[in-house]
């Protein structure tokens, strides 16, 4: 791109100058250099990816008059977000001193056990505990399950003496 | 060559929202979740993994009417200088007492100034006045309903969370979103 200009030298036999023949080419380089050094600091400051969001209803502040419908205990399904990333189910209602069962947030624990309690009973309501020692991402992660595992009623729960109790005696 | 480069300079110029120097930092969880976030009216509330709440609006003008609402309850007033800068900052997490000693400081100290978080407390409740205060800011300046998201870090402990959640439905404010990154989505098998 930089060109040699050179000069003619030599065929002059007179001596007579002439103008010199200006050349047409326009050294592009210090161009071409700001346009790539744009094009790096645009590519590096832009985000493309806009953060995703997920949406969630809570129930609307349930009214004195408001009758409330009992959940029946055969539908009822409980998981309960533990500390350390643990994750507890069980099924029916605590007074019934349920059967605590230790699950995993990976493919093949909680969403299996979701996916065959749905094909078994497709009524069920999933009660979603968090213990105070969970983290949000477990939240999360617990919501998304639902979403996977196409859960039609869920709702967070706020979490139980009893509840922590089973957890405790149950020693998992 | 040449061309191709300005073209693309051209689209990056076109395209950029340049990211924002938020005041805290957070690393939030993903999800299978495909929506995005709505590209105006957004209200955020921040926690981060210590515990601390921040509040943000996407829009200057909700947040200079904001913080005159907010402001007037707690007996603050602000010059139209400390306004606009307030309605500069990305985000804040401080009491709203806090505040004005806070936009008046050079710029480097303000970066370095660790903010406290917004007070959640029943006793105390700035982030409830924050939200209702920007949410009819947000209907007189844009004509609707903000969106409300809540940008948790993963590690943030679930009683905050709660808290928050708590406060937003005390304020019949039942419908959110949670600010999650994008994850494949895996196919549920039977």
């Amino acid at each position: 791109m930089a060109e040699i200009q050179q000069k003619d030298s030599g065929g002059g036999k007179g001596g007579k100058k002439r103008a010199k023949k200006m050349s047409t080419k326009i050294d592009m380089t210090p161009m071409v250099d700001l346009a790539f050094l744009l094009l790096t600091f645009f590519m590096l400051t832009t985000t493309f990816a806009k953060p995703k969001v997920m949406q969630i209803s809570m129930p609307v502040k349930p009214k004195p008059e408001d009758e409330q419908q009992e959940l029946k205990a055969s539908d009822a399904f409980t998981v309960l977000l533990g500390e350390n990333n643990k994750l507890y189910y069980y099924e029916g209602l605590v007074s019934e001193k349920p059967q605590l069962q230790l699950s995993t947030y990976s493919a093949d624990g909680i969403r299996q056990v979701l996916v065959n309690r749905r094909a078994r009973r497709p009524s069920t309501v999933v009660l979603i505990k968090a213990d105070d020692k969970a983290n949000y991402k477990n939240m999360v992660d617990i919501l998304d399950e639902m979403t996977i595992t196409g859960q039609q009623k869920y709702a967070l729960v706020d979490i139980t003496k009893d509840d922590e109790n089973l957890i405790t005696t149950s020693g998992l | 060559m040449v061309d191709l480069a300005f073209l693309l300079v051209t689209f990056f110029m076109l395209t950029a929202t340049p990211t924002e120097d938020t005041a805290v930092v957070v690393d939030t969880p993903s999800s299978i979740s495909e929506k995005s976030l709505p590209d105006k009216g957004v209200l955020t509330i921040t926690i981060d993994k210590d515990k601390r709440v921040f509040f943000s609006s996407d829009s200057q003008p909700v947040k200079l009417k904001a913080l005159e609402t907010v402001g007037a309850k707690y007996g603050q007033s602000f010059s139209d200088k400390e306004k606009k800068q307030f309605s500069l900052l990305p985000d804040f997490g401080l009491e709203a007492q806090q505040i004005k000693g806070f936009v008046n400081l050079p710029a480097e100290q303000r970066k370095a100034f660790k903010q406290p978080g917004i007070p959640t407390d029943s006793l105390n409740n700035q982030l409830a006045e924050w939200v209702m205060a920007a949410r009819s800011a947000n209907i007189s300046v844009l004509n609707t309903a903000p969106y409300i998201a809540i940008k948790g870090d993963g590690l943030a402990d679930v009683p905050t969370v709660k808290k928050v959640i708590k406060i937003l439905q005390e304020k019949n404010l039942n419908r959110f979103y949670l600010v999650t990154d994008l994850e494949t989505k895996p196919v549920a098998s039977n």
